[in-house]
């Protein structure tokens, strides 16, 4: 990859880690308030269904995981073993749309 | 009164090779160094081993000195002796030529893929540079712009150790510092052959060459300088 691709992976994965981080603490702030309170799974669906701010946060929080998450992934194996060609980089955005895919389909079901 | 003897283990061999074990008289403010002469001198002279300066200045005696990099030339043996044991060993990450003699060809290659030398600005100078000393570049350069060369952060680096690709702490360092010299104009360039899986982008700053450094310097602290001005640039388009 050239070296404006991987800067800009850099960059990308850089913003996706602050994302993470403010939306990380937003899910384990709803989840200690859940078991606080003691919220049965229906009592949370019936405050996340139809919520179109809860969608497009756990959207976005599924897709920061994806990215961040399949960038480092790439650079780990990159150190770790031999596979560095450009196979490694198609793998890696397979991941990271299946990933992100998966993500999307749970908060659509919180939703819907 | 009978001497004092360091029981010192040395590497032998190339990359192949094995330890051998000598006895040296211990004398006051010895340095590793002065027992690796002592030892090629009086005991065996078919040891390789480079020094010149013997005074910290030229970078070329770098050893492993028990299990870490360090300028045989400036450390004691006081300090780094265990119950009178020292064990000597060529710099890690690098091909050995010879017992103590590595090939630090890779190493200064690395400074040239790092666009390590001075490209003068295309207009031709009319002036001398004004370079104020306590502009922020100035400095910035100035923290840098020390290095002798030893090769100890490289030696140090585990990301050397995984990526042979990988530049390395010393020849980032020294791109950082260009990348700081108002009067260089080489910095598109630069930028585009330090960013990237081998360059700064591989750096996990976690500073052991800052640590082992036997000039105090912080490669790990250029090397942020250099993700820094590359980030900006990618923001640019100018990568
Ligand atoms: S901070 Fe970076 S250059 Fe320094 S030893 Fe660690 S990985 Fe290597
Ligand atoms: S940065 Fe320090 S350790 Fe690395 S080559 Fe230069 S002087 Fe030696
Ligand atoms: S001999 Fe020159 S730095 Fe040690």
């Amino acid at each position: 990859m050239t070296a404006r691709g991987e800067a800009r992976l850099w960059l990308a994965q850089r913003a996706a880690g602050i994302l993470l981080a403010l939306a990380v603490a937003v899910h384990l702030a709803t989840i200690l308030y859940a078991v606080h309170r003691g919220l049965s799974a229906a009592a949370i669906l019936a405050r996340t269904r139809g919520n179109a701010a809860w969608l497009a946060f756990y959207l976005v929080f599924a897709a920061a995981a994806a990215l961040h998450g399949g960038i480092g992934l790439r650079t780990v194996i990159r150190e770790a073993t031999a596979w560095r060609d450009r196979s490694l980089d198609l793998a890696t955005a397979a991941f990271i749309v299946l990933a992100t895919l998966a993500g999307w389909r749970a908060a659509a079901a919180l939703f819907a | 009164m009978r001497d004092q003897l360091l029981r010192v283990s040395v590497w032998r061999g190339a990359d192949e090779g094995r330890l051998v074990a000598y006895e040296v008289p211990a004398r006051p403010s010895q340095t590793v160094l002065d027992v690796v002469t002592y030892i090629q001198r009086r005991l065996d002279p078919s040891l390789a081993y480079r020094f010149a300066c013997r005074v910290g200045m030229c970078g070329s005696c770098a050893m492993t000195v028990n299990g870490i990099a360090r300028w045989t030339c400036r450390t004691h043996v006081e300090r780094v002796a265990k119950n009178s044991a020292i064990e000597i060993r060529p710099l890690a990450n690098l091909q050995v030529i010879r017992d103590l003699v590595t090939d630090m060809t890779p190493f200064f290659e690395k400074w040239r893929r790092a666009e390590g030398r001075f490209v003068p600005a295309t207009t031709p100078a009319r002036d001398f540079a004004k370079v104020p000393p306590a502009s922020r570049e100035r400095r910035a350069a100035d923290a840098g712009i020390e290095c002798i060369g030893c090769g100890v952060c490289y030696a140090s680096c585990d990301v050397v150790a995984w990526d042979p690709d990988y530049l390395g702490p010393a020849a980032l360092n020294r791109a950082w510092t260009l990348v700081n010299d108002v009067r260089d104009g080489g910095n598109s360039d630069r930028l585009r052959a330090v960013a990237g899986d081998a360059g700064c982008h591989a750096c996990h700053s976690h500073q052991s060459c800052a640590l082992r450094c036997p000039k105090a310097l912080d490669p790990t602290a250029s090397i942020a300088g250099l993700k820094r001005v590359a980030a900006r640039a990618t923001l640019r388009g100018e990568l």
